[in-house]
């Protein structure tokens, strides 16, 4: 186990770096940049030159790098040029992950469950009229693009009726802020208001961004338990006399839930990708939302900080997914 | 489950509860109903939905518009813009006058006025400001944008600075002295960036220590704790709720502001803004787009069109496409585009064909010039003169913008490119993000033979347009350095921006603006659009600017 994490961190490392670079020399490949952001219509020859110069944007683009690079093993990784001027890009990650992971947990929340005890159902009742519906709903909500799912549900249920906010992630409360985790630092602090309103916010969001991971949750499980009510060892336990909650408790969900782990973990990377969206829509003060305001402006730093903490993050889950199989499947672990 | 399987658990359980222990709300209950007005028909509290978020709250480092209407509420300059014009009118300064040679400028200062930290504004107060300013050293050179764009350069290049010293006669009277008269000087210190802060403020907020780190600068505490002269005063920017949060200022020597909380919640898309206005939670918003005016109006909002203060146009570079050189090829251009009906299918309600570089609300307009007339045969005649039928003319426009002077560029292009393809131009089609190199491909590339692009005026000034335009030869986005008369006009331009007598100025640039449209036709100059922005109709008492320099303070909002 030692050496398999040991073989994997160096990896990580290495994609780490490797996508480092890449991401800085594309980056400044791109047409624009920030000079010409910053200044708009306003530049004239001497202003760009100033401000290009006052950014270090003049330098070979290899000692750009390296500063760079010598800068993020420290820890610093630039400051903002737009997002937040002057705001430490790390600091406006730490700020808007927890948005994002606030609202990525209550979408998977959301899709696991619904989405594994639906998908047990329709197995356990394969090709009953509850199971065809079941199908062809997970299979609607694979198909309905994000994008349009979260309009729709704004339109209908914050535009339409005022049931729910339109955007945002609280009302202006005045709410103490602690971890940035709204609904619970709204907990931590006693101000239940705080929380009320955050998780109101997060209903729309939520269920648009949860739908997809919910309906693939649904069909996996479905076709994994399919799969293992027809194993041998579930008609011998069966056979044995065993209670039909021991069976399907230990024998069919404990066997079953191997692919639908894998499922999930995927899916949480995903979501991080699926959140750009979504937060666009919900004006959600995430990272997706930092990263098309940081695209738009050329925000080098913020850009850079948040692709590549989204590419570690991807690769962190997909590890723990590897060790979770490892964990659930003790065969894995020898390989 | 064994315990090694909860410990874990059991931790992060007992992290969460220590957690709880130290976790006090911060929250200020003392904010009750006092102030503002005690009708109780009205709210408490008036939400602007922002396009964006503000940069800082220091306005000389801030660069953008929605920086700029947050601290317009709680920062006042020397000179104001009376509500509703473009005109400048007495603000913290109630009179002023030049000396007979327009290089010395006495400042009357309005009296019994404190800053919002209880300080006393006087003119050792302003000319500590203006100082600062000009001393600005490093980054700070470069993060002051505005000041390097209106007044040169700082104190280490001083030949070159249109400010030259500020000397506090008494404590009511400021004399600022600058190196060349202008038309611009007083009036650009009517900008939001040159506003008077409080001294101690600054000074205890290190408000100078701006530093270049890492592709981006830092500012110092005081960019985030402004304080300064205004109806309003920061209370908090919820950056992880994305909102500004203003109270009004007990300070204030004015009327206080008819609502006390001003709010401003960033939503960058449009779209959104409009459903939160339909939803009521929120109470206004700035640039609705063209398209949803009707909508909107139609929906009980109250839809405010500024007067136009600013202008589309067509630019040409002769130094790439040297056809251009001919002014008969630059007319067949204007003759060939139907500009009017452009506006009529593609503008908003108020806008207008220029005939000119300037707005009609700019002072130096020339009434009497008549917009070149929409006459595709003329054209054609005027190309074959000059020998050059079926030309190719790189034509180009931005993508992912919308600006007030041009709300749907790629519509506005594609019908400019079909009547020129009727005159027998062929036109290359090209377009490029307007964050993603457009800017550089017009100024600093000059990549296109003709583009559009456009300007909104900072304040009401010929020169702010005509010098931005085609003064400077040779580095100007028109390449006037091609053409005979190039020198001329920008040597033109800047004696009229020197004449100090108003009428006789604005008798200069009339003259100017025929000879431009004329006898130069650097570019066509098509059309000026009204933004505007929405309210619901609870709204009332808030008077658009051309400037889009609005103060709330004025606005009430009914239950």
């Amino acid at each position: 186990m030692a050496r398999f994490l040991i073989r994997r961190l160096l990896q990580m490392v290495l994609v780490v770096f490797v996508l480092s670079v890449m991401l800085f020399l594309w980056l400044r490949a791109l047409p624009g940049g920030t000079v010409s952001a910053i200044l708009g219509e306003r530049a004239t020859p001497e202003t760009r030159a100033a401000l290009t110069k006052a950014l270090g944007l003049d330098e070979p683009i290899w000692v750009q790098y390296g500063k760079f690079l010598w800068r993020a093993l420290h820890g610093d990784f630039g400051t903002s040029t737009r997002v937040l001027p002057g705001a430490d890009a790390l600091d406006i990650f730490l700020t808007r992950l927890p948005a994002t992971i606030e609202l990525s947990a209550f979408a998977l929340v959301f899709a696991v469950a619904l989405g594994i005890p639906l998908g047990y159902v329709a197995a356990r009742r394969a090709n009953s009229p509850v199971d065809s519906g079941l199908v062809i709903l997970s299979l609607v909500g694979v198909a309905v693009p994000v994008f349009f799912l979260a309009f729709f549900l704004k339109y209908q249920f914050a535009v339409d009726h005022n049931w729910f906010p339109v955007s945002g992630r609280q009302d202006n409360l005045s709410c103490t802020r602690i971890t940035n985790f709204f609904v619970l630092d709204g907990l931590l602090t006693r101000e239940l208001d705080c929380s009320a309103s955050a998780l109101k916010h997060l209903v729309l969001p939520s269920i648009a961004l949860g739908t997809i991971p919910f309906a693939v949750i649904f069909r996996i499980t479905r076709a994994s338990v399919l799969d293992v009510l027809g194993e041998d060892y579930v008609r011998t336990a069966e056979s044995k006399g065993l209670t039909a909650r021991v069976v399907r408790g230990r024998h069919v969900l404990r066997n079953a839930m191997l692919p639908v782990v894998t499922t999930i973990g995927l899916q949480t990377g995903l979501l991080l990708a699926g959140a750009v969206l979504t937060e666009k829509v919900f004006n959600w003060g995430g990272i997706g939302n930092a990263l098309a305001d940081a695209f738009q402006y050329r925000d080098y730093s913020v850009l850079q900080i948040l692709i590549l903490a989204a590419a570690l993050i991807y690769v962190v889950i997909n590890l723990l997914v590897d060790i979770s199989y490892a964990i659930i499947d003790p065969r894995v672990r020898t390989r | 489950m064994t315990l090694k399987r909860t410990a874990p658990l059991v931790l992060l359980t007992a992290a969460a509860l220590s957690m709880t222990a130290c976790a006090e709300s911060q929250r200020d209950d003392s904010g009750g109903s006092g102030g503002g007005s005690a009708d109780s028909n009205v709210k408490d509290t008036f939400t602007f939905g922002a396009a964006g978020a503000p940069e800082l709250f220091d306005p000389l480092y801030a660069t953008d518009g929605e920086t700029f209407r947050v601290t317009r509420q709680i920062h006042s300059g020397l000179l104001g813009i009376k509500p509703g014009t473009a005109d400048i009118q007495p603000e913290l300064a109630e009179s002023w006058e030049p000396s007979d040679d327009g290089l010395s400028w006495t400042f009357n200062l309005r009296q019994g006025v404190k800053f919002s930290d209880g300080t006393d504004f006087n003119a050792e107060a302003v000319c500590y400001n203006l100082d600062r300013m000009y001393n600005q050293k490093g980054a700070g050179q470069t993060a002051a944008e505005y000041w390097t764009y209106f007044f040169g350069t700082f104190s280490d290049d001083p030949e070159n600075s249109l400010y030259k010293s500020c000397e506090a006669k008494d404590a009511n009277t400021a004399v600022v002295d600058i190196t060349r008269t202008t038309s611009s000087f007083p009036t650009i210190l009517s900008l939001a960036s040159f506003a008077i802060q409080s001294p101690k403020a600054l000074e205890e907020g290190d408000a100078n220590n701006v530093k270049a780190q890492g592709e981006g600068f830092t500012y110092p505490d005081y960019s985030m704790n402004p304080v300064g002269v205004g109806p309003y005063k920061l209370a908090s920017y919820d950056e992880a709720n994305k909102t500004v949060n203003l109270v009004a200022n007990e300070n204030w020597y004015g009327e206080a502001p008819k609502t006390k909380n001003l709010v401003f919640k960033i939503i960058p898309d449009e779209s959104t803004r409009r459903q939160e206005l339909q939803a009521g939670s929120i109470d206004g918003y700035d640039l609705p787009n063209p398209v949803d005016w009707k909508g909107l109006k139609d929906a009980g909002n109250n839809v405010e069109i500024r007067d136009a203060f600013n202008v589309l146009y067509i630019g040409l570079n002769p130094e790439r496409n040297p056809k251009l050189k001919d002014l008969k090829v630059r007319q067949a251009i204007a003759y060939a585009t139907n500009r009017d009906q452009m506006v009529k299918t593609q503008l908003p309600e108020g806008a207008a064909v220029a005939s000119q570089f300037i707005p009609p609300a700019v002072s130096g307009y020339n009434e009497s010039i008549q917009p070149y007339a929409y006459d595709p045969e003329k054209a054609k005649q005027l190309l074959q003169e000059a020998g050059a039928e079926g030309m190719t003319l790189k034509f180009a426009f931005p993508t992912e913008v919308s600006r007030p002077y041009m709300p749907d560029p790629q519509k506005i292009h594609a019908a400019f490119t079909k009547d020129l393809q009727a005159v027998g131009i062929k036109v290359q089609e090209v377009s490029k993000p307007w964050n993603g190199g457009y800017l550089d491909d017009v100024s600093a590339n000059g990549a296109y033979d003709a583009w559009l692009l456009g300007w909104t005026g900072d304040y009401n000034a010929a020169d702010n347009f005509l010098g931005t335009f085609f003064s400077s030869p040779k580095t100007n986005d028109f390449h006037t350095n091609v053409l005979p008369w190039g020198q001329q006009l920008s040597d033109d331009l800047k004696k009229a921006d020197a004449i100090v007598d108003e009428d006789e100025r604005a008798t200069a640039y009339q003259d100017l603006n025929q000879q431009i449209v004329e006898k130069y036709l650097p570019a066509i100059p098509v059309s000026h659009s009204p933004p505007a922005l929405v309210v619901s109709d609870k709204v009332e008492g808030l008077v658009p600017s051309p400037l889009t320099a609005e103060t709330f303070d004025t606005v009430t909002v009914q239950k």
